[in-house]
């Protein structure tokens, strides 16, 4: 089986200073993995350089996704490939509504793959599904992207859009910082009804308690650039308990 | 299909009833500008006898600007070779402008633009000067127009018409609210104008249509330095639109039009436009210059102006559409999207100045400047003495696209009364890379990100605008967009 994300040996820098320093990571289809780790540690660069932004120098490793050498695609084509990023800080785009925003976006990944684009009746007959699947307030499709959302609002409408898009790769970066525990709730229970046999997720999360509800596979822990640990989910309980510092205290033993 | 398409295709398909000739290309008179001149332009017009001592007042006044150099308006934050007024010919029969023999001769971006906008073939020729077989039989369809407009009492009609058989209307209005004495551009216009348009809405009526998205073929023909004058009685309304979003190759360099707007009473007039002239190419040679005066005046209580622009074309724009707001609890509103590409140079905004008791205005301006081009915005907001609770609102955006274009901002405030409100907002940002790269993590491709972004941007200003005319200016935004980034 081919992973749907190969990550080997990947390091990355910002202005001459390394930030990922070899990171060996594999998600096969239907799991989901959560990546943990102390602020600054490297997990949104992962993210970033995942969905393609261009602040990072590559020095060394590679990307496949699917089979094909992710670092060579562009965003957008990533986008359509099916990465998707559930971003840490959503922008807004003001005046830019919802609705059209959402047409294009899923209209770009349709003819990509090879489907017909979706009519308004039809794309809003999707997005108020969607909408309910997330419990995302249906008054906001009427609204401009993310434009005085509030945080949680925000972060719903990230996995709205995920839901959207049903993209292959989903990466989730810090989805449930700044959520109180119904958003948190909600949010998870939205994530857990798009898993399926075909999909990869990637959820980042600064802490364990998202992991309460979204259980996954595996657990990686970052620090400083490098996953130091893998194991089940067992570990976000162990890192919960103990904290970073038995992490550090790990790594130097 | 939109109704200019349904109605292009009606008259392309009516039967040949007026036509007209092609064959009238020696009616330009020589270069050069004098009294002589003056009184040939108003010969060949069949002007009555008042209209020519107005234009000659006019050309006087005009001719001792012309001959100080200071006295040229110098102002503008626009840089642009200095204008031989003796070097123009003043005079051009509609239809008289060189024509091609076919489509193929003609810029085939130009084309590319006709046909992204979806204009029809007809219409494309028409409006790229090919010389027309079909017979586009647009008078016939102006008049039956112009007979359920007639049935109402509104007067829409072309300047000439106006000045022949509605001569006292004309007489009353014209020039009071843009006199010739006003600006350079104003004096030259008054002298030279050679034609335009006229609307009359009479008391209490509600014009039941757009004013001229009809006309625009026939808008096609008109000159350099157009006049429209708009006048509404009291507790009428009148929607008019000027221009059209098709880009109109055009021979003349210089271009100074009039608009002169009176509502009276509880009167409401709203004027869109969408100015879209050659620009000039990438190297910013040609083009067209584009000095334009527009105001209105609130005359009576409870009366409304409001000013609707979107200004994509021309090498040069100095436009400030304005309105005196005279009348107590009169309104004005100006919103402008401005957007500039290649060298393109606009300065544009507008004046409100505020007479009465409880009036108020509000200025919307949107300036985006791609290329190496310069978008400024100019304003002035002026509140007399014995305007009691007046107020105003400004908000001026801008947004840079790249980093070779500039965006400045003028706002100037004259407050002579201590229970003005003014309020004032200015923001300039550049399309952030953040939300470039959001867009696009969503599958959306560079070019399409910045059309939504800008048209974002824009959006509280297009939306201002009669719908047809929305939808096509959204079009023709999308359009100049195309490779003016990256
Ligand atoms: N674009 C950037 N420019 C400069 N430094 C950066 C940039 N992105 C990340 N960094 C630095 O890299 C380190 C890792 O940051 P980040 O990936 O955001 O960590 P995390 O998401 O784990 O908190 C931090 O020291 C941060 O300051
Ligand atoms: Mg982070």
């Amino acid at each position: 089986m081919t992973p749907i994300l190969e990550i080997r040996g990947l390091q990355a820098s910002v202005e001459d200073m390394p930030i990922l320093k070899g990171v060996d990571l594999s998600v096969n289809p239907g799991e989901v993995h959560a990546i943990m780790g102390p602020n600054g540690s490297g997990k949104s660069t992962l993210a970033s350089i995942l969905a393609g932004r261009e602040d990072y120098e590559i020095d060394g490793g590679t990307v496949h996704y699917r089979g094909d050498d992710l670092l060579e695609m562009d965003v957008d084509e990533r986008a359509r490939e099916g990465v998707f990023l559930a971003f840490q800080y959503p922008v807004e785009l003001p005046g830019v509504s919802m609705m059209n925003f959402l047409k294009q976006a899923v209209n770009s990944v349709r003819e990509h793959r090879g489907q017909e684009p979706l009519g308004a009746a039809a794309l809003l007959r999707l997005a108020k599904e969607k909408a309910a699947l997330i419990e995302l307030n249906p008054s906001l499709k009427q609204r401009s992207v993310n434009q005085g959302f509030s945080g949680g609002e925000k972060k719903r409408n990230e996995i709205f859009q995920l839901a959207m898009l049903e993209p292959a790769m989903a990466i989730l970066d810090e989805t449930d910082s700044g959520l109180d525990i119904d958003a948190l709730r909600s949010v998870a229970h939205g994530v857990n009804q798009l898993r399926n046999p075909d999909r990869g997720f990637l959820i980042i999360t600064h802490y364990q308690r998202l992991l309460n509800y979204i259980v996954p596979d595996f657990v990686h822990v970052m620090v400083d650039g490098q996953i130091v640990q893998s194991a089940g989910k067992e570990l976000a309980l162990e890192l919960e308990k103990r904290g970073y510092d038995w992490v550090y205290d790990h790594i130097s033993a | 299909m939109n109704t200019d398409t349904q109605y292009l295709h009606q008259v392309a398909e009516s039967d040949y009833e007026h036509g007209w000739s092609t064959d009238i290309a020696s009616d330009t008179i020589p270069k050069g500008l004098n009294e002589e001149v003056i009184r040939l332009i108003s010969a060949k017009k069949q002007d009555p006898d008042w209209m020519l001592e107005s234009r000659l007042r006019a050309f006087r006044h005009w001719k001792t600007l012309a001959s100080d150099t200071d006295k040229y308006p110098r102002w503008a934050h626009l840089d642009y070779p200095e204008i031989n007024f003796q070097d123009i010919s003043y005079y051009s029969a509609p239809g008289s402008k060189p024509r091609y023999e076919s489509l193929d001769e003609v810029d085939p971006e130009l084309l590319q633009t006709f046909e992204a906008l979806g204009i029809p073939l007809e219409e494309q020729k028409v409006l790229a000067g090919v010389a027309v077989d079909a017979v586009v039989d647009s008078v016939s369809v102006a008049t039956t127009f112009k007979e359920e407009l007639a049935k109402l009492g509104i007067i829409f009609c072309s300047f000439t018409e106006a000045i022949e058989n509605h001569g006292d209307l004309v007489r009353k209005y014209m020039g009071s609210v843009v006199p010739h004495t006003d600006n350079f551009y104003a004096a030259l216009n008054a002298a030279v104008f050679s034609d335009g348009s006229f609307c009359y809405i009479p008391p209490g009526v509600r014009c039941p249509m757009e004013l001229s998205t009809y006309f625009r073929i026939n808008q096609a023909g008109t000159g350099q330095f157009e006049r429209t004058l708009i006048v509404a009685e009291e507790g009428s309304y009148v929607s008019y639109l000027e221009g059209c979003t098709a880009p109109r190759r055009d021979e003349n360099q210089l271009h100074a039009a009039v608009v002169e707007i009176i509502a009276h009473k509880d009167a409401e007039v709203k004027y869109s436009t969408i100015q879209n002239w050659y620009p000039g190419n990438a190297e910013g040679k040609g083009g067209v210059f584009n000095f334009v005066t527009k105001r209105g005046i609130c005359e009576g209580t409870g009366s409304k102006i409001s000013w609707t622009q979107l200004e994509t074309g021309s090498a040069i724009t100095w436009k400030y559409p304005s309105v005196i707001l005279k009348g107590d609890h009169s309104i004005g509103e100006f919103y402008s999207v401005a957007f500039t590409k290649g060298r393109q140079q606009a300065d544009t905004g507008t004046k409100m100045l505020h007479l009465g008791r409880n009036t108020s205005s509000t200025i919307i301006s949107k300036g985006i400047s791609a290329g190496q081009s310069n978008n400024s915005y100019r304003g002035l907001v002026r509140i007399n003495k014995r305007a009691e609770n007046a107020r105003n609102f400004a908000q001026c955006d801008s947004m840079l696209l790249g980093d070779r274009c500039g965006a400045h901002t003028f706002p100037y405030l004259e407050i002579h009364n201590p229970t003005a409100q003014v309020e004032h907002e200015a923001t300039t940002s550049k399309v952030g890379e953040d939300q470039m790269f959001y867009c696009q993590q969503r599958g959306i491709s560079e070019q399409d990100a910045i059309k939504l972004l800008v048209s974002g941007f824009c959006q509280e200003i297009l939306t201002k605008l009669p719908m047809e005319f929305a939808v096509e200016a959204r079009k023709l935004l999308a359009i100049e967009l195309e490779g003016s980034v990256g």
